[in-house]
């Protein structure tokens, strides 16, 4: 049996299924931190009764994104020792580093958080969540290193077959993490801001609790607006930054067949790789060239140009990833982050005029689901990063197909694939009844009960 | 000294803190059903690793990640040899973590006790697979010229490494019973401590045929043998202060136990990491398996500034929550 494709999968299924946990964390952390911090300040109960009604949905979340993340960690040199073998130099590092200096720092202060609300005082108590939205953050950073090696490799020699470190800053100082980096923060923050604007809107287009869940959502708002100027700013520099280290995804995700200058940006595009051809394409005239350059003219590679550049400069091979999937999730990812910024915007104009919210029927029912906007973002986002550098592994190092574990045969990547998918099917529906209960629920009364 | 074996004495020193912490949390987990009589009882036996569970297990991830950068090839190997084993860890793990957090948050009592038993089993896989797989370490696997693991999932269940895992299953369970003995009070600390008492002749009678089985079959070096010698005598003395009631150096001594046995393994593996029964030349040892030497160095500066600072903050929050946990406390979990 193939172990490659199931080696694939089970990465495209745990990874896509680790990141639906992670922005919420990152994010979550931080707003649960701002009320905290609210609180301390002002001795508002309030916002006490906020930090721990949206730290209990936080909590649940962590545990299912700690839970998973143990698998990325392993599967590394389960199902990918090739590639560990040829990278562990330089990619273990910035993997024992996040553990380190991230990982036990987040955990041990969310331990207190949690268990120490009586026990230590206010601002011991506000400095540890500060200390898990630092913890957790900074673990994105260290992971995104690694990514962007894989991406952009930077600082490394070859010594005997194997890939060396040369030079620790340069990993840190990747062009890439830097616009991987500060995307990812702030797609945390537009998840929890969204997670929260979902939840609240849902109490107040039915009247409960006005006070608590318009002070949660006045926050949301304001993080939310600063969170997703942030995406789309760090967007549009990681399109700059493709066109000159990975053209080929930038290109597959535009559609772009072949080289144009000035090149148009495509709107909708249906093509045949095979045939050469686009099938039927609605473009604007020269803008990929301005969001490529921040000028209307400036040469972008088409796909057929760079595969010949590419097997001339490889060797034989398909250096083409899959097309259809790079199109589309990037104008999901694209299209979701500007109608977010809408959303937002419209939720700002109301906060400013203190209006509430139109009791349209519709409304009511579909409000909540704002919230899987920045989900479905999160996540092409990913399959567009990790399909577009395909065939690469490690960009212009290793090929994905060099990176799989031999020893390990298909049958036992498909047995623990199908073990996978189930535990985590099973586990999902527990994460959801129990956000949904406590979401519904609203914040309790007991929550203010404090240890006699 | 060479950053090698600095590095290698680190990865020992990570999974000493791993199996000394989490084996613990892992007792309890495994204790759970059974010493729980009623849901508060079983509520007050989590809320003992309530905070630090989490913490601990992190130990486990900067162990991994520590091989993965310093010993990448030992970590290619074992990882992909040990496939099936480590991923029915992780599956004991993923059930356990998430069932700590969820298992209070809804009354049914369908759903509860259904997670309190994942706390069980998934407390149960880890404490037994991490003996087999320390087992397997000393007394060899079929690694060919190319360091590649040839002997399938079968191999790695040979009747040594089962009884390492029955050490490693039967000594979490101990130092969680000792742990909830000191942790809490009345019934459950009672019988908390029955169970200490009964554990022990069976630990003591797996480690007595542990150490025959190593005598003939593995060619175990001096002071790998003093090391072991230590960690049974340790064993003793920390049985004969439960026996006394006096569990607070019971426990310390049970944690010492740990870290003496855990240190007997990797004195006796050194120079390498994992043994080849095919060829001793096709062993991983710390030089054919490790980094280079300057991710060597950049990772040694980084440790030695975050360890300790690490060690401090974790010991803080131990402190902090040091009391007994009692029924009329308010529980968390």
């Amino acid at each position: 049996m193939n172990s490659l494709f199931l080696s694939q999968l089970q990465f495209a299924v745990t990874t896509v299924y680790h990141f639906f946990f992670v922005p919420l964390t990152l994010g979550l952390s931080v707003l649960t931190a701002i009320m905290e911090t609210l609180y301390v300040q002002k001795g508002d109960e309030n916002y006490k009764k906020m930090a721990k009604f949206w730290g209990k949905l936080f909590l649940i979340n962590f545990a299912m994104g700690v839970v998973t993340g143990i698998v990325q960690e392993f599967q590394f040199g389960m199902n990918w020792s090739e590639y560990s073998r040829f990278v562990g130099d330089i990619f273990g590092a910035p993997l024992a580093v996040e553990a380190l200096l991230a990982f036990f720092l987040e955990s041990t202060f969310l331990g207190l958080w949690i268990f120490g609300w009586d026990r230590v005082s206010k601002r011991v108590h506000l400095l540890a969540i500060w200390l898990v939205a630092i913890g957790s953050n900074i673990s994105a950073f260290w992971i995104l290193a690694a990514n962007s090696f894989m991406q952009n490799p930077v600082g490394y020699g070859l010594e005997n077959g194997r890939l060396v470190m040369k030079d620790f800053f340069a990993l840190l100082t990747n062009q890439y993490v830097w616009g991987q980096f500060p995307h990812v923060i702030f797609s945390g923050l537009v998840t929890a801001a969204f997670f929260i604007i979902g939840i609240s809107g849902y109490h107040l287009l039915r009247k409960q609790n006005l006070d608590f869940y318009n002070r949660s959502m006045k926050i949301a708002v304001i993080v939310g607006l600063i969170g997703i100027v942030g995406v789309i700013i760090m967007g549009d520099s990681q399109s700059k930054r493709l066109v000159r280290v990975q053209p080929m995804k930038l290109a597959a995700a535009e559609g772009l067949l072949k080289t144009e200058n000035p090149a148009s940006l495509s709107l909708f595009t249906i093509i045949d790789a095979d045939a050469g051809k686009q099938m039927m394409h609605i473009e604007l005239p020269s803008v990929l060239s301005f969001l490529a350059f921040n000028s209307f003219d400036g040469e972008v590679k088409g796909i057929l140009d760079l595969q010949q550049e590419y097997t001339q400069k490889y060797g034989a091979g398909n250096y083409i990833p899959n097309l259809f999937m790079s199109y589309w999730t990037f104008r999901i990812m694209v299209g979701l982050g500007f109608l977010m910024l809408a959303i937002l915007i419209v939720l700002l104009v109301y906060i400013m005029r203190k209006q509430s919210l139109p009791s349209w029927k519709w409304l009511t029912v579909l409000f909540p689901w704002v919230i899987s906007f920045p989900y479905i973002a999160n996540s092409t986002g990913w399959l567009l990063t990790e399909l577009g550098r395909q065939p690469w592994i490690v960009y212009g190092l290793m090929k994905t197909s060099d990176g799989v574990s031999i020893v390990v045969d298909g049958g036992e990547v498909l047995a623990t694939l199908i073990l996978f998918t189930l535990v985590y099917g099973v586990l999902m529906v527990a994460d959801v009844y129990l956000l949904v209960k406590y979401a519904k629920a609203g914040p309790q009364e007991n929550d203010l009960v404090v240890e006699a | 000294m060479d950053l090698n074996i600095l590095w290698f004495l680190l990865v020992g020193v990570l999974f000493v803190g791993y199996f000394v912490l989490e084996g613990f949390d892992y007792g309890v987990g495994i204790l759970l059903p059974f010493l729980g009589k009623n849901d508060v009882q079983r509520r007050v036996i989590i809320n003992t690793i309530g905070p630090h569970w989490d913490g601990n297990e992190v130990w486990l991830l900067t162990g991994g990640g520590a091989i993965f950068a310093a010993f990448s090839g030992w970590y290619a190997t074992v990882f992909s040899g040990f496939y099936l084993p480590l991923f029915l860890i992780l599956l004991g793990l993923i059930f356990r973590g998430v069932a700590l957090e969820f298992r209070s948050k809804d009354d049914n009592p369908v759903w509860r006790s259904s997670w309190d038993w994942a706390i069980c089993v998934g407390s149960f896989l880890p404490a037994l697979l991490w003996g087999v797989a320390f087992a397997n370490f000393v007394i060899g696997v079929p690694i060919n010229a190319a360091h590649q693991y040839v002997g399938g999932f079968w191999n790695l269940l040979n009747p040594y490494a089962l009884v390492g895992g029955v050490i490693s299953l039967l000594g979490f369970i101990l130092h969680g019973a000792v742990f909830l003995s000191l942790k809490t009070t009345g019934s459950i600390m009672e019988s908390a401590r029955e169970i200490a008492k009964k554990v022990f002749p069976f630990l003591l009678g797996a480690m007595v045929i542990f150490v025959i089985l190593s005598v003939v079959l593995v060619n175990f070096s001096v002071l790998a043998i003093v090391v072991a010698s230590l960690a049974v005598i340790v064993f003793l003395v920390s049985g004969w202060m439960v026996r006394q009631n006096r569990v607070g150096l019971g426990f310390i001594l049970s944690a010492a136990t740990i870290l003496l046995s855990t240190a007997a393994i990797f004195v006796q593996l050194f120079p390498r990491v994992l043994v080849s029964n095919l060829n001793p030349a096709w062993s991983l040892t710390i030089y054919n398996s490790s980094s280079s030497q300057y991710t060597l160095t950049i990772m040694s500066i980084v440790a030695l500034i975050f360890v300790p600072i690490v060690l401090a903050y974790q010991i803080w929050t131990y402190w902090l929550f040091k009391k007994r946990v009692t029924e009329k406390m308010k529980l968390e979990y």
